[in-house]
């Protein structure tokens, strides 16, 4: 297990280092400079002598692969340079943003899992009933209608019928449990239904294959109480394929929430990410992209050893 | 109070009484049937049938005669949605079982009926430990606390012979081989010292010595514990083996049933008849063609009127159109045939034509394919924490195949039979040694060459439900293979189907149909016509018929023997069951774990098997005939296959051989001609 591991972590570097180059030189095959937004962009006037300077100045002058392999060697410690753009850390500017992105992601997850698990199960036990075809609609519906839009008609109903809003600036959870969480369930409530059709749909599906195979007719006639063979021995095989559907859906809230935090007004992962792509900060949009890829890589380890953890099978070979 | 304890004396007093008490289970005029999208179909009607304590009966059938219906009625285990019993009285133990609630009929499932089912790979939960598994209905049932059902637990497991019992219980199913977890599955029905064991097929996805092994143990457990078993099975040799009584069943109804010995030596139905006849047999000489019942069974969506068999039975009068009862016969069983009398009196005699042992000439010139010393190793990777490891599949294995001859190839699984058929094939890469084909090696030949030789070359596979396209229709199937190679012009396509088609017995216009219109035996003929749409010389047949009930094997089986003759095909005939082996072959190779154990003409090697593990494994095979099985003591065979992982030194075999002694683990013993014309790798012969 613990062999596996490392030689999971250390395939994950050449995985890493193919997106380092992908992004690195896209960024650059793509017309748009950061100099000239950064100094003409409010349509001042600026020499061209002064451009050079600032190029010069970010060291964007220089041979592409050098540029390539300084960000490497820097990246190998950990250090993944200035935002171009705000002079800051990369590092800096996107741990703020993390700490909500994540928030949220973390609280949508919770949400997804504590609905969909009673529905999937509810759905699949009382399948062709109308508790059935009420969970269908219900998935329907939240596989259908886009996050930002059901985010719209959240706020649109606390106000309305609360005649209130949620804070704006964001308290971290360690400040204001009480000021966080009211600005942050909602968001996380928008993204989590259709997180929770996803997965709820998934439960169904899979634990109406389950029931079917000879292990629950043999739970069965062992005389086990019809609550046991559903929760001990049907759902906990049945929850196996939605682990992977958790995984790579959280992982999608980290850097894919764009506009439902523009609907919220948060300043997560998906706004700075467009702010740094319009503005070409290619530092910035390079570490990011780094970061999510990572992420992207542990959370699926993180699933297969979860598997491992719940399947035998894989623990200990075939 | 253990549960050994309890076997012993308590038996003869059972038996004493057994005829005054009245029956366990009594089932009446049991009625279930299916709700599909297709209509209703009635998968058992008007079922009756008695259990007395400490009785075994076994209930025969093919596939979709409603022998496992039954069960699952009596368990009340039917799916919920669609299964439906509209009619019956299933009396168990003075309960009416059809009457009770859910909570009360749970209450019954695993303390007073428990089942065993037939495929031990998928009938225990991979993610629970087998403790847990054996624990779970001693702690609902009789309410044990954790200890308890350890410590009993561990009984039963020393009770079904697995060794190390305490270490294995926090174990998984997949650490089990198939017969141990059939023997878990068996300590799980025994757990709470159960009146009554329905056991679907326990028998039929096991491996003949395994299936010896698991065979023995439910008969002593039930002899011993006075526990009554019911047992539903299409093998006849199993129900020989086992049996009290019979209940032969066909199309939902029970044709006949009777005391094991009446079916068997005096059947009063032509269809139990027409059973016996066409299951080959390893205790008789070989007829020249293979005893089948012709036709189908009935489709019990729409079923004939009057007499369910009347349509495939050779003594069909006008009568037949009308619904036979169940008529008492001097047997003291009871038939579902109008005739059942002329039968008894010895008017109508359907039995298998004497044997008269023919044998094949074959044309002994240059062979059709010649194997070489050939081995294939794989590269197995360990789970999440072993390396690789190599596993020798097949080692060192040499045959010939003449023009028209079948070599049969027997061996139980994972004794790299099949990889020996897909190495022929070109389908594997063989690590070492040849194979020549037609004169031709398959190693050295060209591209274009290896292309004419595959066409030489085909196979028909186990599994008709998978190996057909489904989204083809039957005349694009065998058309496919014409067309690709233009064995045929364009417009000779069609025609040719149709010839093709009507040489495997089946009517041109079977070319519309897809395959899940057509029955198993029907698919599999396609298959067959698909292989001779190639005009091939040689065909490898991977348990061609294993899949396949007894007459619808039958008949495959003649059709094939047919097509040989015809074409002068080879044939490489590769199957686990020895009597069909035995029918269908001119010499046979047997192989255990990779190496041929021995070679012999077909007749040789069943009359006097040289080596110990050919002994053992027709020792092993149960015969279908109740007077044979009760006098003989079978000879079991240790232990299991040993582990590809950690294969045994010298002979394979000295694990588990009755003969093995020092040597035997020092040497690999060559195979030698013992005879002449008989080879076998044993130094003790």
């Amino acid at each position: 297990m613990l062999r596996y591991t490392i030689n999971r972590v250390l395939l994950a570097i050449p995985t890493l280092f193919g997106v380092a180059v992908l992004v690195f030189f896209l960024l650059r095959v793509v017309p748009g400079d950061i100099v000239e937004i950064k100094l003409r962009g409010d349509g001042g006037s600026v020499t061209q002598e002064t451009i050079e300077l600032e190029r010069k100045r970010l060291g964007l002058d220089r041979p592409l692969a050098v540029q390539f392999g300084e960000w490497m060697v820097n990246m190998a410690k950990f250090d993944f340079g200035t935002s171009m753009w705000t002079e800051r850390p990369v590092i800096t500017e996107i741990a703020i943003r993390l700490e909500l992105s994540l928030q949220v992601a973390i609280m949508a997850t919770i949400i997804a899992v504590l609905l969909a698990i009673p529905m999937g199960t509810m759905a699949a036990l009382f399948r062709d009933t109308w508790i059935d075809y009420l969970v269908r609609v219900l998935t329907i519906g939240g596989l259908s209608i886009p996050s930002f839009w059901f985010g719209m008609l959240i706020m649109l109903a606390l106000l309305s019928f609360f005649n209130w809003l949620p804070p704006i600036t964001f308290t971290p959870i360690y400040v204001d449990p009480i000021a966080n969480l009211q600005q942050l369930i909602w968001p996380a409530l928008a993204v989590g239904y259709r997180y929770c059709a996803v997965v709820a749909r998934m439960i169904r599906s899979s634990l109406l294959e389950v029931l079917n195979e000879d292990y629950i007719r043999t739970a069965r006639a062992k005389g086990v109480y019809e609550r046991l063979v559903i929760s001990r021995h049907a759902l906990r095989n049945a929850l196996l394929p939605a682990i992977t559907v958790i995984g790579l859906e959280f992982t999608f809230l980290i850097g894919g929430l764009v506009v439902t935090e523009q609907v919220f007004n948060l300043n997560g992962i998906g706004q700075l990410f467009v702010q740094s792509v319009s503005r070409n900060d290619f530092t910035l949009i390079q570490g990011m992209v780094m970061l999510i890829a990572a992420f992207y890589v542990f959370v699926n380890l993180a699933i297969d050893l979860l598997y491992a953890v719940f399947d035998p099978r894989i623990r200990y070979g075939k | 109070m253990s549960i050994v304890e309890l076997g012993g004396d308590l038996r003869e007093k059972v038996d004493a009484r057994r005829d005054l008490a009245a029956p366990l289970l009594a089932v009446e005029d049991l009625h279930t049937q299916f709700n599909t999208s297709r209509g209703v179909v009635r998968a058992v009607e008007g079922v009756s049938f008695t259990v007395n304590p400490g009785e075994i009966v076994a209930i025969v059938g093919e596939s979709g005669s409603g022998k496992s219906v039954t069960a699952l009625s009596i368990m009340r285990l039917l799916p919920r949605l669609t299964g439906k019993i509209p009619k019956g009285k299933i009396t168990f133990d003075g309960r009416s079982l059809l009457d009770l609630s859910d909570e009360e009929m749970r209450e019954i499932r695993g303390r007073e009926i428990s089942m065993i089912f037939q495929e031990p790979m998928t009938s225990l939960n991979p993610l629970l430990t087998i403790g847990l598994q054996i624990k779970e209905p001693l702690q609902i049932h009789l309410g044990m606390s954790d200890e308890q059902a350890q410590a009993r637990a561990i009984e039963l497991l020393t009770l079904v012979g697995i060794p190390d019992p305490a270490g294995r219980l926090d174990q998984y199913p997949h650490q089990f081989s198939g017969g141990m977890r059939q023997r878990v599955m068996i300590a799980i029905g025994l757990a709470c010292n159960p009146k009554l064991i329905i056991a679907d097929e326990p028998t039929t996805a096991l491996d003949v010595t395994i299936q010896a092994q698991i065979l023995e143990l439910m008969k002593n457990l039930s002899r011993k514990l006075n526990i009554a078993l019911i047992v539903i099975t299409h093998n006849l040799g199993v129900v020989a083996r086992y049996a009290d009584r019979v209940i032969v069943m066909y199309a939902a109804r029970v044709a006949e049933q009777g005391p094991a010995e009446a079916v068997f030596h005096k059947p009063r139905h032509p269809y139990s008849m027409g059973l016996l006849r066409s299951v080959p047999r390893l205790d008789r000489p070989r007829g020249a063609k293979l005893e089948t019942i012709e036709g189908l069974p009935p489709n019990l969506a729409s079923p004939p009127p009057g007499c369910r068999f009347a349509p495939r039975c050779p003594y069909r009068i006008p009568i037949c159109d009308q619904e036979p009862p169940l008529f008492a016969t001097d047997t003291g069983g009871q038939s579902r045939c109008h005739r059942h009398a002329e039968i008894a009196a010895g008017a109508i005699n359907w039995a298998a034509a004497p044997g008269v042992g023919e044998n094949r000439v074959t044309d002994m010139a240059a062979p059709v394919l010649s194997v070489r010393n050939l081995s294939k190793n794989f590269m197995v990777a360990g789970g999440l924490r072993r390396g690789t490891t190599t596993v020798r599949a097949v080692q060192d294995v040499s045959f010939n195949i003449h023009r028209g001859e079948t070599l049969g190839l027997v061996g139980e699984s994972g004794c790299g039979k099949t990889t020996v058929g897909r190495l022929i094939l070109d389908l594997e890469e063989p690590t070492a040694g040849d194979i020549e084909f037609e004169g031709q090696n398959l190693a050295t030949a060209s591209a274009a060459q290896i292309k004419a030789m595959r066409r030489k070359m085909q196979v028909i596979f186990q599994d008709p439900y998978s190996s057909l396209n489904p989204r083809m229709t039957v005349g694009q199937i065998i058309a496919e293979p014409l067309q690709v190679y233009k064995i045929v012009e364009r417009r000779k396509v069609q025609p040719r189907v149709a010839e093709l088609l009507e040489n495997v017995g089946l009517r041109p216009e079977m070319a519309e149909r897809y395959p899940h219109q057509l029955s198993g035996g029907q698919r599999q003929r396609v298959g067959i016509a698909r292989a001779l749409a190639m005009e091939p010389s040689f065909i490898v047949c991977d348990e061609a018929v294993s899949a396949l009930d007894v007459s619808i094997q039958g008949q495959i089986i003649n059709l094939l023997e047919d097509l040989q003759r015809k074409f002068k095909l080879a044939f490489l005939f590769i199957a686990h069951d020895l009597a069909v082996v035995r029918h269908i072959s001119a010499r046979v190779v047997v192989m255990y774990f990779g190496r041929v154990m021995e070679i012999a003409d077909r007749d040789a090697i069943y009359r006097e098997p040289l080596h110990p593990y050919t002994r053992v494994l027709l020792d092993a095979a149960p015969v279908p005939d109740p007077t044979v099985e009760k006098q003989r003591e079978p000879r079991l065979i240790k232990g299991e296959l040993p582990s590809h992982m950690a294969p045994p030194s010298g002979c394979v075999f000295n694990t588990r051989c009755p003969m093995a002694s020092q040597e035997c683990r020092e040497i690999v013993p060559p195979l030698e001609e013992k005879r002449p014309g008989h080879f076998a790798a044993c130094i003790k012969v």
